[in-house]
């Protein structure tokens, strides 16, 4: 008997106590929820920490209304198979006005339907801490991100001042108002959550699978056209084969041409990829630094 | 080749046991502001294909515009991730970088240098099993080196890494290279490190970072990465102290009852008997639980749900033992603390502690010094500012398990919570009650009694001048208190008296302390009820403290039945110095061994209090030696006490 965990092993051991923490400090706690793979994994280990009971709080949706079909759809069936209590929210009053990102721009309509939604949402439902699914991997401003990251009651982020973390001795003292966004998968990688996903067999969107979708090739990105993207003039719809690596709104997520229609195939394809997963995401390539402006103003 | 090759068409089953297999390795990197530390990070990701394209054409367009490296690519701007960092060229907060090779997962805390980014600093080093320590070979070793040296022994990280960098500067000189090690070795003999290597490199050029050097053949050690990826770090873990904190109480209808927790230290069996601490009551675990199944066993650092075979009140900061080694329980703690609030120390204010799965309140109840952090000096303190480390006792409002921090970081670690900011303003690790350099024993004894001498005004403690070192010279022996304890008759006196025999005919010098023949004379006004057996023991400790400070090597063979009073004579004596050793007869063969009948006439009543019969006896928690008196004969006792001696190095000829 050797004693030892594997690297996966260890990083849900990790995981699972850092939502231990949350559930025994705070009083309504939430997990948000994005329909991505990344939730999904999420979920799970929320199933383990808590095993055998029920997952002791609910799935929030921040749902833009520009979701994929496929999103929705698998949401719904995932969430009552597993009996979660899903809770969804919008920011109707914005819908209601129409934004949308072909004439505010990525950024302004980010800005209402994500960021805006999710604090209005955390604030209607009392919410004191939050568990998102971001990664330290994904982005440069995220590897400094704590994994009690403080959120004053403006939602914003004060990276210049963010409280020291030592062992896994995590301080959720926070005042009313003011909430703890918590980041339990903070050390796995886009690789590491593939593993475990395929390991554990968990269930995915299948958007992540490839297959014959009709597409339009813009710059680097291929915008599908099953969804609210809008053809260009000069533009010509094709037929090809993708896949997408992360799930976002439909006007704004490209896919990337794969093979890869199986686990296996996505496995391999990412062993040897050589582009950075948030590549097919147009808003981070916005402005420089700018998922840091975005998370400063309280995005995720 | 370190670097993964990944060939298409590879199964995915044979993917996924090469990942899954690997183990995994936190580091953190630290040095002085232009040693080179993000090239290096950068070079280790690069070379080990960790960077993708889109992210190297992000580099290489902005190393042409705000680049240091005259256009070439600029490995650090790919880790200064905060746009403050990027503009000023310096590194404000830790940032975690991840990169994988088939034999293991790296996790890399870069760490920012400056001395006002201490704190930062700790933080990175609180999780890491290793230190990478960049030294500029043109500069050799800086006080910045020295910081970061002993914060990371500080925290307890047993293996270091010095990367004497910039090699390519010095026209890669094994002499300057042999210097720098030599110069870091003698400084480092004064920090509790494990495990120093060495390492020449240019970060820069790529060499010994993940491919051996060329420009230097008389290296003959392994590049960078190949160590990183072959250090032994299985057995950092401490796999024998059972500590379980348990983080929440889980309840699923009326049929389950489960305590959820990350296991700190030890293995945890079903059937295991336990300890809950601070209660003390007893029960069995049941069963350890996952989602995935019952387990058969748990050990750290699995997150597990254990069941108990009674029903008992346990909750969150509570803490599962088992009953024969037990953690210190208590509400007055020795610490080194790093102070990280620009708020400097208040020992008047009560801030909140948390240990483990526990909060309470504390107080910094004494400053006994801070350290200066460039020379490892002590100096006087009242109070300690941002960034500054120093030894402190803090007292609780509730009762903490604990374990010194270098026996168990989880059990020896707490941060420190300001209760109107919330900020976290101290790290603190739980250290031993010790003598300091000058022999002086901290507070020992019992609360209460500690400072009777020392409230009154005529007395005053003079010092010796002559100095342990010069007693150690002279007798060839480093003077310790063998501390035996058991049951009457269990033999403690015969193997006492036999040790200092052999002893003296090796030619040292030792004395036993005996608690019959303390009972005839220092300690003849004392009787034999708890109070008055506590007072007979820390006279004995008093004694035997006198006897070490003498050079003396002190046995003590002393029934001595309470742990409480044995942990008292610890701390009167100095952990370091002190050894626990039970002489673990059974209370049948004692009895069997007394020809005065002592045995006989406690069951008939005649004798009060006798231990073992009408007086509880509490075998030690954490003995350094058990000697089976029933299988051993006394000589070998007496040889397996000489062991013990010589392996703590008392015995120099």
């Amino acid at each position: 008997m050797s004693y030892n965990l594997t690297h996966l092993e260890q990083l849900e051991a990790e995981s699972i106590h850092i939502m231990r923490e949350v559930v025994a400090e705070f009083d309504r706690p939430v997990m948000l929820y994005s329909v991505g793979k990344d939730s999904s994994v999420m979920v799970r280990l929320a199933q383990k920490a808590f095993a055998p009971g029920r997952i002791p709080f609910p799935l929030l949706h921040v749902d833009t209304g520009y979701k994929f079909r496929e999103m929705y759809e698998f949401r719904d069936r995932f969430c009552r198979e597993i009996g979660a209590e899903l809770v969804v929210d919008r920011n109707e009053e914005a819908i209601a006005q129409g934004a949308n990102p072909f004439e505010l721009g990525t950024t302004r309509c980010c800005g209402l339907l994500k960021t805006q939604a999710l604090l209005q949402a955390l604030r209607r439902g009392n919410y004191d801490a939050a568990f998102g699914g971001a990664r330290r991997d994904e982005e440069k401003s995220r590897a400094k991100e704590r994994v009690y990251s403080f959120r004053d009651r403006f939602g914003q982020w004060d990276p210049k001042n963010q409280r020291p973390e030592l062992w896994n001795l995590y301080n959720g003292h926070h005042a009313p108002g003011e909430n703890i966004r918590v980041f339990p998968l903070s050390n796995w990688t886009e690789l590491d959550v593939w593993l475990y996903i395929y390991k554990e067999q968990i269930p995915i969107v299948p958007m992540y699978f490839a297959r014959e979708r009709e597409v339009v090739v813009r710059g680097e990105q291929l915008i599908p056209l099953d969804g609210e993207a809008r053809i260009l003039p000069g533009e010509t719809p094709e037929k090809v084969m993708c896949r997408f690596r992360t799930l976002g709104c439909s006007p704004c997520t490209g896919a990337v041409r794969s093979q890869a229609d199986t686990m296996e195939k996505i496995l391999e394809e990412l062993m040897v990829a050589r582009h950075s997963e948030r590549i097919t995401r147009v808003i981070d390539h916005d402005r420089d630094g700018s998922m840091e402006l975005k998370k400063r103003e309280g995005y995720f | 080749m370190a670097v993964e090759d990944a060939p298409s068409g590879l199964a995915a089953a044979e993917l996924l046991r090469r990942h899954d297999g690997a183990d995994l390795l936190r580091f953190l990197t630290c040095g002085s502001v232009d040693d080179g530390k993000s090239t290096l990070i950068g070079r280790l990701l690069h070379d080990s294909r960790t960077v993708y394209e889109d992210q190297l054409a992000a580099l290489e367009k902005d190393s042409r515009r705000v680049g240091s490296a005259g256009g070439a690519i600029d490995f650090s701007l790919l880790l200064d991730g905060l746009k403050d960092e990027r503009e000023q060229g310096i590194t404000i907060d830790v940032a975690y970088r991840y990169f994988s090779t088939p034999r293991r997962k790296f996790i890399i805390a870069d760490c920012p240098g400056h001395e006002q980014y201490t704190r930062n600093m700790v933080t990175g080093a609180s999780t890491a099993n290793l230190a990478v320590v960049l030294v500029d070979a043109r500069a050799g070793v800086l006080p910045q080196t020295r910081r970061h040296s002993f914060i990371a022994s500080l925290l307890d990280i047993g293996h270091i890494v010095v990367a004497v960098n910039k090699m390519d500067l010095v026209d890669w000189s094994q002499s300057r290279f042999e210097e720098i090690r030599a110069e870091y070795v003698r400084f480092a003999t004064r920090l509790q490190v494990r495990n120093v290597h060495f390492v020449p490199m240019s970060a820069l050029h790529g060499d010994n970072v993940v491919e051996p050097s060329s420009n230097m053949p008389w290296y003959r050690g392994m590049p960078l990465l190949d160590h990183l990826e072959t250090v032994h770090i299985a057995s950092d873990r401490n796999l024998i102290d059972l500590r379980f904190p348990v983080q929440l109480a889980l309840r699923q209808d009326m049929s389950f009852r489960g305590y959820a927790g990350t296991l700190a230290s030890g293995i945890l069996r079903p059937g295991a008997e336990v300890m809950v601490l601070p209660s003390r009551q007893r029960t069995r675990i049941r069963s350890v639980v996952t989602w995935a199944g019952e387990l058969e066993q748990a050990f750290p650092p699995m997150a597990v749900t254990v069941t108990t075979s009674d029903e008992l009140d346990i909750g969150r900061g509570d803490m599962l033992v088992h009953p024969q080694n037990q953690p210190r329980v208590g509400q007055e703690l020795d610490a080194v603390l790093v102070w990280m609030s620009e708020t400097p120390l208040d020992p008047q204010r009560t801030y909140r502690i948390k240990h483990t799965s526990r909060e309470a309140h504390a107080e910094v109840a004494e400053v006994r010094y801070r350290f200066d952090v460039n020379t490892l000096h002590r100096l006087q303190a009242e109070t300690l500012a941002l960034n500054e480390i120093g030894r402190v006792r803090v007292q609780t409002s509730r009762p903490l398990a604990f374990d010194p921090y270098r026996r168990n970081r989880a059990t020896g670690s707490f941060i420190l919570i300001d209760p109107v900011t919330n900020a976290t303003v101290a790290a603190g690790m739980i250290t031993d009650r010790e003598t300091d350099d000058t022999g002086e024993v901290s507070d020992g004894g019992a609360p209460g009694r500690r400072r009777r001498g020392a409230g009154k005004p005529q007395v005053k403690r003079r010092a010796s001048r002559v100095s342990p070192a010069e007693r150690a010279e002279r007798l060839g022996q480093q003077p310790v208190t063998l501390w035996l304890t058991g049951l009457p008759r269990s033999g403690k006196s015969t193997i006492a008296y036999a040790l200092e025999r052999r002893l003296f005919d090796s030619g040292y010098l030792a004395q036993v302390l005996d608690g019959e023949n303390l009972r005839l004379g220092l300690s003849d006004n004392l009787g034999f009820d708890a109070p008055e057996r506590r007072e007979n023991v820390r006279r004995a400790a008093h004694v035997a403290r006198l006897g070490n400070e003498a050079g003396i090597i002190t046995i003590v063979a002393l029934v001595s039945p309470a742990q409480p009073d044995r942990d008292a004579a610890r701390e009167i004596i100095g952990a370091e110095r002190f050894f626990e050793v039970h002489v673990a007869t059974p209370v049948e063969v004692c009895e069997e061994r007394d020809d005065e009948g002592l045995y006989r006439r406690a069951r008939s009543g005649e004798i009060a209090s006798f231990t073992g019969v009408s007086a509880p006896y509490e075998a030690p928690r954490s003995p350094a030696l058990v000697l089976d008196t029933t299988r051993l004969p006394v000589a070998d006792s007496v040889a397996r006490l000489i062991e013990l001696l010589a392996a703590r190095g008392a015995l120099r000829r």
